[in-house]
């Protein structure tokens, strides 16, 4: 059985075709768009919060768009055990929503940053990063301007200690270090979990780099992660 | 009618690369006297409500929900009555 991905659409997100292409074209499973005016997900089994400038980042990025109607069945979602996965914009969103702990701030450089990062995978404990392999690299872009993580030192800890980072900035290597942070973000976190860990925020766009046309696939490894996790469950 | 102006700060504790820049700026301009600065949001709103107290209420609601995000942001309001002329 597919799984069946639901891709939310705010004013503004623009990365919303790259989701449902990924997860309709290249894993063959059934996606459909959801407009953030709509008051139910519907049926679906797993929800992309995608990237973009929802709302032009107006206020703040993700401020506004999490008070669109269908931020409430995302949470209602979440929290009954739904699977959610916020990309760039949408991590913004999900913290924004109080899904995930913490903000994103504008990057310590002040500039917007378009290029391949390295990710050091944190944790296999979730849904997303389970068909992973612990410490595997992967390479995926980031395109942002707001994507300097930050949280409490207790929030942080918290974090940490209960495995809920997902994903560091490191280098090719693997070496988690100042030079591969892009952003500023406390600690090199590029991506968390929530505490039933079925809700992920990262900033990368692994949806960028899933298939062989487009040069390394390892955000592929992400997608065949979630849709294996899917389908052992259903 | 009341006005209300809010500003918004990034927290004392959190670095401020926008207010960072703009003082390294100022500094070759030669305002080496300028020793900090920080860069924040103005919000200027009307509030229809019965008093200062109540007005008060609304912005500061308004801020928690919507304006300010307290994970790294303080605000700050002041309210004034708006007298027709």
């Amino acid at each position: 059985m597919s799984v069946r991905f639901g891709v939310i659409v705010f004013p503004g997100s623009n990365c919303d075709h790259d989701a449902y292409h990924v997860a309709k074209h290249v894993f063959g499973q059934e996606a459909r768009f959801i407009w953030h005016k709509e008051a139910e997900l519907g049926d679906v089994d797993f929800v992309i919060v995608p990237g973009g400038f929802s709302y032009g980042d107006y206020l703040r990025s993700g401020a506004i768009a999490r008070f669109s109607p269908i931020m409430k069945d995302v949470v209602r979602f979440a929290n009954s055990g739904g699977l959610v996965m916020g990309i760039c914009n949408g991590f913004q969103i999900l913290c924004e929503s109080g899904l995930l702990p913490g903000a994103l701030m504008r990057n310590e450089s002040l500039r917007f940053v378009c290029k391949n990062v390295h990710l050091k995978t944190e944790s296999l404990d979730s849904p997303f990063t389970q068909g992973l392999t612990s410490g595997e690299v992967l390479r995926v872009p980031v395109a942002h301007g707001e994507g300097n993580y930050f949280a409490s030192d207790d929030i942080l800890d918290q974090l940490e200690d209960q495995g809920r980072v997902a994903f560091r900035y490191c280098n090719e290597n693997g070496q988690v270090t100042k030079e591969s942070n892009p952003n500023g973000a406390s600690r090199n976190i590029a991506g968390i979990l929530n505490e039933g860990r079925n809700v992920l925020g990262m900033m990368p766009h692994p949806e960028r780099c899933a298939e062989a046309i487009l040069g390394r696939p390892d955000g592929a490894r992400i997608f065949t992660s979630i849709v294996d996790a899917l389908s052992v469950g259903a | 009618m009341f006005k209300a102006r809010i500003t918004v700060t990034l927290r004392p504790s959190i670095l401020d690369p926008q207010g960072k820049a703009s003082h390294h700026a100022l500094t070759e301009l030669g305002f080496t006297s300028i020793s900090s600065v920080r860069i924040g949001k103005f919000i200027e709103m009307d509030i229809a409500a019965g008093s200062v107290d109540a007005a008060r209420a609304q912005a500061e609601e308004a801020c928690t929900k919507l304006l300010a995000n307290q994970v790294m942001e303080d605000f700050h309001i002041d309210i004034d009555e708006i007298v027709s002329t």
